[in-house]
């Protein structure tokens, strides 16, 4: 059987499912947070990747880079903030998170 | 030019001392206007000479235009005729009397000024009222008369009661003002004119217009559909003149008005403004000739009135309410006089009775002065020996009222003359079958002989027996005057000594005082001797010379007409009346008491004027204050207010506190809501671009 365009973005798209319904199941953990955006980048970046193969245009793996750079700097920033709230609050449950509450 | 100087050097003075108070001085201030009035009052007396013996004309004098629209013209003038220049006699010389007095009885209050001021300023405007022209300018003085009214009853406005008082003479005085306004604007309706002269000729040419009320229909009332516009006007003119004129149901303010300086009640509610409406029916004569319905309606209720207000002066302590109800009933004599017709008769009475009721009360003042501001008849007694002046003018007074006289003779004292025309023309107008001269002339007998006894009552009350006061004059509480202190001190110390078991604390008045009352008195001893066959008897057609309606009310009235016990009727109840107060109050102290006693009811009954006041409390005031609370708390706070202002407050208070709801803080939350979003928008760029479902 051969694997086409459709089994990479039904991947792409089933991770970009479990990384969304992670980002608002979720209430535990700020950490499982920056995780489910990791994953929905990553579904972005299957599909960019497997267009760019299907369509033979490179721009979509070079755009793929791109992300996984973004990507990383946004979890290095992330993290850097939950440090700081760790120390501030002495918690970061998803519960907590609610100062903007109106 | 004489005229202008009648009209305005009142005006002049009372704007002057009105005005500059403090730089002239209270001095200047009073001579000021006593003079420029007593100026205005000898040349009235000059008009009036001219007018009636020296040949002089009816005249108008234009001195400005004051409306001109669209065909609707008024114009400021001055009219001269008969009519007028009886009022401005009484008027300016009544008040420059007052002036005089004023001057003695004021002397120790410190708003002198402004008390001479608004005398001056009230003085203008009755007189702009009797010389008007046309019924605007006449709407001008009627209301200036009211506005001035009101500043003298509060002039003591340190007082709650004057204020009180002043506000319900103002308060009572527009509900009859909004008849008279309705009545100037019918004329205009019916006959285009607010003129008198043009008014009476267009009523001449076509006395039978009428006014269609078609909303009546719709109530369902078809017999009044096509009301004659005369007797529409005249009913509405004369409700303007019962508020002004304090008839019955509109009487109400009359008495509580001796809330004011006394001077004030003599000059205002006795002898000139309270008769401002009689001057008016009188004015507009020629509507009521022609309105028989209307001129039945003031018949009526000058005959109750007069009857209503004598009953209620028997009860009354207060020396100056007890001469309050006898102008009430008085100003009910001229009324029905002028009900059936006899305008002569009305004007002739209210020229006299301005002499003896000015003479009255300032007779009343003079004692009130002397007893240091005691008002209680209760608390007064044997006055006469210490004020022998005051209690011979207050006799000659009472002798006017009570129009004492020999009938069938030309002696008798100024009531006799002018009060028994009245009756007769009552008799008469009854005997030729007018409506409601019937009435008139029994309620007129009845409240002659209640005049009687109340009067003699007052005096023998006042003047004799033995002073039943505490001794040293403590009664300060009724009319206080900044700084009577000191006088009332050194006129105790003066007449300390004196004092017998019995005799009263009291001290004459001042010669400036005493000398209006002699003026006065001579007035209302001569008065109606002198001018009785003028303004009634064989020379009134050629006297009045047109100013007024004498069709039949004059020709039917005259004393060979009127059977002898008629002419005869009024003197033997006068006498019956005097008799019953010199047993009941001359004889012996503590019979009136003793009666008062005995008939509990009756008497609380006229005590409290027949309820009136209380009746009006719960109809009218607190009717008045349940609606404004209605509208106030029901209207305007719940409905305008709750839906207007504080309901959008509320409405949006209401919608952040649930939008608020919305903002959890939590970013799940936010989340799931974004990808709902995502989800809509791309189906609905999906559906509209028709790629969804085909």
């Amino acid at each position: 059987m051969d694997i086409g365009l459709p089994h990479y973005l039904a991947v792409g798209a089933a991770l970009f499912t479990i990384g969304v319904l992670g980002l608002f199941v979720n209430r535990k953990n700020v950490i499982i947070l920056l995780m489910s955006i990791e994953l929905v980048l990553l579904a972005v970046n299957i599909n960019l990747v497997a267009f760019s193969a299907f369509l033979h245009d490179v721009a979509g793996q070079v755009f793929a880079m791109f992300v996984l750079t973004v990507a990383a700097a946004e979890a290095a920033v992330g993290l850097a903030i939950l440090v700081t709230y760790f120390r501030n609050r002495g918690d970061i449950a998803v519960q907590d998170l609610n100062l903007m509450k109106g | 030019m004489i005229e202008l100087a009648i009209l305005f050097a009142p005006a002049f003075a009372a704007a002057v001392a009105g005005l500059f108070q403090k730089p002239l001085g209270d001095r200047l201030c009073m001579a000021l206007t006593t003079g420029l009035v007593l100026l205005a009052a000898g040349l009235s007396l000059y008009v009036f000479a001219d007018l009636t013996w020296g040949g002089g004309q009816d005249r108008v004098i234009a001195i400005a235009p004051f409306v001109d629209v669209a065909g609707f013209t008024s114009n400021w003038s001055i009219r001269i005729d008969t009519l007028s220049a009886v009022m401005l006699v009484v008027v300016t010389s009544v008040s420059a009397l007052v002036h005089v007095y004023s001057i003695g009885y004021m002397a120790q209050d410190p708003h002198r000024a402004r008390f001479f001021s608004f005398l001056s300023l009230f003085t203008f405007a009755m007189l702009a009222l009797v010389t008007a022209n046309d019924f605007l300018q006449m709407f001008f003085g009627w209301e200036g008369v009211g506005l001035a009214s009101y500043l003298l009853i509060g002039f003591w406005y340190h007082k709650p009661s004057a204020n009180d008082a002043a506000i319900k003479a103002f308060v009572t005085n527009r509900v009859g003002d909004v008849g008279f306004a309705l009545g100037i604007m019918a004329c205009y309706l019916a006959y285009g004119t607010i003129a008198f002269d043009k008014l009476f000729a267009a009523i001449a040419a076509n006395p039978h217009a009428g006014f269609h009320f078609e909303f009546l229909r719709a109530m369902g009332i078809h017999a009044a559909l096509n009301a004659p516009a005369l007797e529409v006007i005249g009913v509405l003119l004369f409700i303007g003149a019962m508020g002004k004129s304090a008839q019955l149901f509109l009487h109400v303010w009359l008495p509580d008005a001796m809330e004011g300086p006394t001077p004030v009640s003599a000059l205002i509610h006795a002898a000139t403004m309270v008769t401002a409406g009689v001057f008016m029916v009188c004015r507009v004569s020629p509507i009521y000739e022609l309105a028989p319905f209307a001129a039945g309606m003031i018949t009526i209720t000058g005959a109750a009135t007069a009857l209503f207000a004598a009953t209620v002066g028997l009860a009354q302590n207060d020396i100056k309410r007890v001469v309050a109800y006898s102008t009430c009933s008085q100003l009910g004599y001229m009324f029905f006089a002028a009900g059936v017709g006899a305008y002569g008769v009305a004007m002739f009475h209210l020229f006299t009775h301005a002499f003896f009721k000015a003479l009255l009360f300032l007779g009343a003042g003079s004692v009130i002065h002397g007893l240091h501001h005691e008002q209680d008849m209760r608390q007064m007694g044997a006055v006469r020996r210490a004020m022998p002046l005051t209690w011979a003018a207050m006799l000659i007074g009472t002798l006017a009222l009570i129009g004492f006289g020999l009938p069938g003779t030309s002696i008798g004292f100024a009531g006799f003359f002018s009060k028994d025309a009245a009756i007769e023309a009552a008799y008469a107008a009854g005997a030729s079958g007018r409506f409601g001269g019937q009435f008139a002339f029994w309620a007129s007998i009845a409240a002659a002989f209640l005049t009687s006894f109340y009067s003699w009552r007052l005096l023998f009350m006042t003047f004799e027996g033995k002073f039943r006061g505490a001794a040293h004059g403590n009664g300060h509480g009724h009319e206080q005057v900044h700084g009577h202190n000191d006088h009332a001190a050194h006129a105790e110390a003066a007449h300390a000594p004196a004092l017998a078991a019995g005799a009263a604390p009291a001290h004459e008045s001042p010669l400036v005082m005493l000398l209006p009352l002699g003026v006065l008195a001579f007035g209302a001893t001569f008065a109606g001797m002198a001018f009785a066959g003028l303004f009634v008897g064989a020379g009134a057609p050629g006297f009045w010379n047109g100013a007024l309606a004498l069709a039949h009310g004059e020709a039917a009235h005259g004393h060979h007409e009127v059977p002898v016990w008629v002419v005869w009727a009024p003197l033997v109840v006068t006498l019956v009346g005097f008799v019953l107060a010199f047993l009941i109050y001359g004889l012996r102290a503590g019979v009136g008491a003793w009666i008062a006693k005995a008939t509990g009811p009756l008497n609380a009954f006229l005590v409290h004027k027949w309820y009136f006041d209380e009746i009006y409390h719960v109809v009218w005031v607190n009717g008045a204050k349940g609606l404004g609370d209605l509208l106030w708390k029901g209207g305007d706070k719940r409905l305008i207010d709750g839906l207007g202002p504080h309901g959008a407050v509320a409405a949006m208070r209401l919608g952040a506190r649930n939008l608020r709801r919305a903002q959890t803080g939590y970013l799940y939350h936010y989340s799931f809501l974004m990808l709902l979003a995502v989800v809509a928008f791309g189906a609905f760029a999906l559906w509209t671009t028709g790629r969804l479902g085909g």
